[in-house]
């Protein structure tokens, strides 16, 4: 059985997701596994996103800002240059393979590199295979749940 | 009215929450006159059989100090939650998974072999020898509980109704939790028993505009005793840290490890730390973010130090790459 692997996109407003937008006008095919969000700045990708992603089943997440220089807010896409690289330290230190997470800045004019880069991650994803997140070593929850109603 | 019935417990834990008890003085006495103790394992002689035999619900309270991490403390978490009407997740190992949590980020294969092959202490006594649930020996059968692959904080294992974070709890904040209970007045169920916000709100320290060029580690300097902690490049928690324990750690000079868990609203503490942390460090080029890293040598130890277990992956990936 084939493996399709589930990809989140979070793009900023004013340039990645316009990219994304202009390679579906441009009718460019691309792979379908990016599922995408939008925010207005790539300085809204709380960690605590990608996290919550990983959580819920995704297997990759792609974050898309401005490039350097271009943030419609000026600095947002700086902070995120930091907050993911140190997010990846921490990641790789919890076992999550570099491959899974990707930071990458793509303009409002650049339809063909958000085309590539959507197939090159899937790509990538698809042969470091599912995500599964940690499985506990007891099956508790349902106790508890069944304890708390009685 | 008639005395309470209190069982205090310790599971995975360091022994500092029970003195902690202790630490609150002669308030001990308010303590011994609003209840009985029925279960002490730390300071008094019960046996688990005698909570066995006890009624349902039977205990009003049970302090339950200590993570989860083999099956004797989940079986006694069960036993206690059971028996008594109010269970509460006693100090951060309790709320959080505390600092045993920090063993999610390894294995417990790793942690054996660590233990019983590779510390200088066993180094050389032939065979290594692995402690066994089941041992046969002539006099019968032997029992050891077992070690779980992960730590757990205590709300994953059974349903807690108070959380009084801290490692330890102050004695403020038990002689809080101790005279709602002893009066009944009560909060509602779930709550934390210490503030709502983060510490960085009701830290003294002056702050001003948070930009930092370098990472400190609390050895490498002498921080200025007014000046907020962070700004001067130590890696304080209280961005990402409930209130509460009065900043007990910076009036002692020293920057906040996140001991009381994230504040109301904070999902990930970690995740918060990664943001904060990131956000004010000053440099835009690539060289900047790679000495950033190089200064923060330990995310996850560091972020995560008393919550990997409340964290949203809960501990390290194990045995899953590939298809
Ligand atoms: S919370 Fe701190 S003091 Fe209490 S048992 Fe855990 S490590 Fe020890
Ligand atoms: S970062 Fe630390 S020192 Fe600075 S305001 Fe917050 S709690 Fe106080
Ligand atoms: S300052 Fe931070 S680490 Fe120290 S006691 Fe308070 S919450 Fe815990
Ligand atoms: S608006 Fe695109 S990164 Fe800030």
């Amino acid at each position: 059985m084939s493996f399709e692997p589930r990809i989140i996109g979070i793009l900023c407003n004013w340039c990645s997701y316009t990219g994304a937008d202009l390679a579906g006008t441009s009718r460019m095919k691309y792979a379908p596994n990016v599922r995408i969000v939008r925010v207005m700045c790539s300085g809204r990708v709380d960690p605590t996103f990608v996290l919550k992603a990983f959580q819920q089943g995704a297997d990759g997440v792609l974050i898309g800002g401005c490039h350097p220089g271009d943030c419609h807010y000026s600095t947002g896409n700086y902070k995120t240059a930091r907050r993911i690289p140190l997010l990846k330290k921490m990641l790789d230190q919890l076992g999550i393979e570099d491959g899974r997470v990707r930071l990458e800045w793509v303009s409002a004019s650049e339809g063909d590199r958000f085309q590539a880069l959507a197939n090159e991650m899937t790509e990538q994803v698809r042969a470091l295979g599912p995500f599964r997140p940690a499985a506990p070593s007891k099956p508790a929850a349902m106790e508890v749940a069944a304890l708390a109603a009685g | 009215m008639g005395k309470q019935k209190w069982a205090l417990y310790w599971a995975a834990s360091c022994g500092g929450c029970e003195i902690a008890v202790l630490d609150v003085n002669e308030k001990i006495l308010d303590i011994a006159a609003a209840a009985d103790i029925v279960l002490w394992p730390c300071a008094m002689d019960f046996k688990y059989d005698d909570v066995r035999a006890m009624a349902d619900r039977s205990i009003d309270v049970c302090l339950f100090n200590g993570a989860i991490r083999s099956s004797e403390q989940e079986e006694i978490a069960r036993l206690l939650r059971a028996k008594s009407r109010v269970m509460v997740a006693f100090g951060s190992c309790a709320c959080t998974g505390g600092i045993p949590g920090l063993a999610n980020l390894t294995t417990k294969d790793e942690i054996l072999d660590r233990v019983y092959i590779e510390a200088q202490s066993v180094v050389g006594n032939g065979h290594p020898v692995f402690p066994q649930p089941h041992t046969r020996v002539a006099e019968g059968d032997l029992e050891l509980p077992v070690l779980y692959e992960e730590v757990s904080k205590l709300s994953q294992v059974i349903p807690v109704d108070y959380y009084l974070p801290g490692c330890p709890p102050t004695p403020d904040l038990i002689m809080t939790a101790v005279n709602a209970i002893a009066t009944g007045q009560l909060p509602p169920p779930g709550a934390v028993i210490a503030g709502e916000k983060t510490l960085c709100d009701v830290c003294p320290r002056v702050k001003q505009e948070k930009k930092i060029t370098r990472i400190y580690r609390p050895h490498q300097i002498i921080p200025e005793p007014q000046k907020c902690l962070l700004e001067q490049g130590l890696i304080c928690c209280g961005p990402a840290t409930r209130e509460g324990c009065g900043a007990q750690c910076i009036q002692a000079n020293m920057p906040c490890r996140g001991c009381f868990g994230p504040p109301a609203g904070v999902i990930d503490q970690g995740a918060k730390l990664v943001s904060a942390v990131a956000s004010i460090y000053e440099g835009d080029t690539p060289e900047s973010v790679a000495a950033m890293l190089e200064e923060i040598v330990d995310p996850a130890g560091t972020f995560y130090r008393y919550g990997m277990a409340d964290s949203l992956l809960k501990r390290k990936r194990v045995g899953t790459a590939g298809k």
